[in-house]
């Protein structure tokens, strides 16, 4: 007599377990939206995205190089610097940028570097003064290094001052906060040693890029440049 | 239920993430982002707000989907509804704040894997009408800026010597630097979450006195 209330419960819990399709098609519909949401977020905002890190460069340009007020850009055309046509613009190849101040005298050239740091490749500029051998001006443009340590390659002013007037001759060298004596070490910050590392190693990489191909532009164009005070 | 009693649930789910059941401090939730990036008090409120948004976002629609998310897929169905805000959030911010972007760059991804906003979801979301998950969320929210605030600040006071960026003590201070590193996360956590248990403890005792004062008095 007592078996009965316990046969009966047993269809209801089985009529309350749902099929593996409908899961499926929960599963597949939430994907489904998801990617259609995803897809038409990142193709609305990829032009904005675009046009503002374009933007950012053009900014940034001017502020590695104090006094700048014009630039050209300029790719690698056989191993020789040349200006970049202005209607095959476009990111694609690697460029460079030299300034020249308000009476036209060149100021120098900012060059992109990047380099994988503590997370994810850092991408900076720098600004370069040709014949002085000395990089005159330093920009993050992107990075994802740990906020409130890595992130102090761009946020500590201390850091971004040792490239103010940094000698490039011999070669770029990393010390500790203090120890800079010579013209050409840089001052590495305390708790984001591989960050400010990455720095360097980006400028001395791209240093070495491009170094040959801006002195034998000076040289041939006879650039005399911009006395700094 | 009546007007006064709903208005009253409304207010007790609104409030309960503030003190009783704050995520930090209480449920001990969410510790990937709250050690990671509060070594500032900005970095901590900036943290928060993008939370709040995504967690508000995500309980309303969880909310109002909860009838047909069979419960075996549930987990699967919230993590992908979290992801797409968090996404969109990010791609927004990258197009619209390029700013503010550049700030949070590394936080925004964290979002995903913070269980407070899971939690509230399975806990509160899945169960609950919309109204009632959005007030849920939002006091869970508030909850958890607190606490990161609190966190970011005391970190930042101790382990860089300034206070949103404003130097306090001048160049004489020698930071600790540890507080601004990992360690000093869980140190600091440790001891709030000392002091917070501490604190209960005491009014629990408190209560109780007062209880048996009023049982003597009536007795």
């Amino acid at each position: 007599m007592n078996n009965q209330p316990v046969h009966t419960e047993i269809p209801i819990v089985s009529s309350a377990e749902p099929s593996s399709l409908r899961l499926i098609m929960t599963l597949g519909i939430a994907g489904f939206f998801s990617g259609l949401i995803l897809v038409s977020a990142y193709v609305f905002t990829l032009p904005l995205i675009e046009r503002n890190k374009e933007e950012a460069l053009q900014a940034a340009i001017y502020r590695v190089l104090p006094g700048c007020s014009r630039y050209d850009a300029m790719i690698l055309k056989n191993g020789e610097l040349v200006k970049q046509d202005k209607n095959a613009a476009g990111q694609s190849v690697s460029r460079i940028f030299l300034g020249y101040s308000d009476s036209g005298s060149v100021i120098g050239f900012a060059i992109p570097a990047s380099e994988p740091g503590f997370a994810d490749v850092i991408r900076l500029l720098y600004g370069f003064e040709g014949t002085g051998k000395v990089i005159v001006g330093f920009e993050v443009l992107d990075s994802k290094e740990t906020p409130g340590l890595g992130d102090r390659i761009f946020k500590d002013k201390h850091f971004v001052s040792n490239f103010t007037a940094l000698a490039v001759e011999p070669e770029l060298e990393a010390v500790k906060t203090g120890a800079k004596v010579k013209p050409n070490q840089v001052e590495t910050i305390t708790g984001a040693t591989i960050s400010s590392k990455a720095v360097i190693r980006a400028l001395q990489k791209s240093l070495k890029e491009w170094r040959s191909a801006i002195d034998a532009y000076v040289q041939k164009n006879q650039l005399t440049y911009n006395q700094r005070p | 239920m009546n007007a006064i009693e709903q208005s009253g649930r409304a207010y007790q789910e609104l409030i309960k993430g503030i003190w009783k059941e704050n995520p930090i401090f209480v449920s001990v939730l969410g510790m990937c982002p709250t050690l990671a990036v509060t070594n500032s008090a900005i970095n901590g409120l900036a943290m928060g707000l993008a939370t709040t948004f995504v967690l508000i976002g995500s309980s309303l629609l969880v909310s109002l989907m909860r009838k047909w998310i069979p419960k075996q897929v549930r987990i699967t169905t919230y993590i992908v509804i979290i992801a797409t805000f968090v996404s969109t959030v990010d791609l927004t911010l990258e197009a619209f704040f390029p700013k503010i972007h550049k700030e949070l760059g590394a936080f925004i991804a964290l979002i995903v894997v913070n269980c407070v906003i899971l939690g509230r979801q399975e806990a509160f979301a899945s169960k609950n009408p919309p109204w009632l998950s959005f007030l849920d969320a939002l006091g869970m929210s508030v909850g958890f800026i607190i606490a990161l605030l609190m966190l970011g600040g005391i970190r930042e006071i101790l382990g860089n010597g300034s206070f949103f960026d404003i130097s306090l003590f001048g160049s004489h201070f020698e930071p600790w630097v540890i507080m601004i590193l990992p360690p000093g996360g869980f140190l600091l956590l440790g001891f709030l979450l000392l002091f917070f248990n501490w604190l209960r403890a005491v009014r629990l005792d408190r209560a109780k006195l007062e209880a048996e004062k009023v049982k003597v008095q009536h007795g």
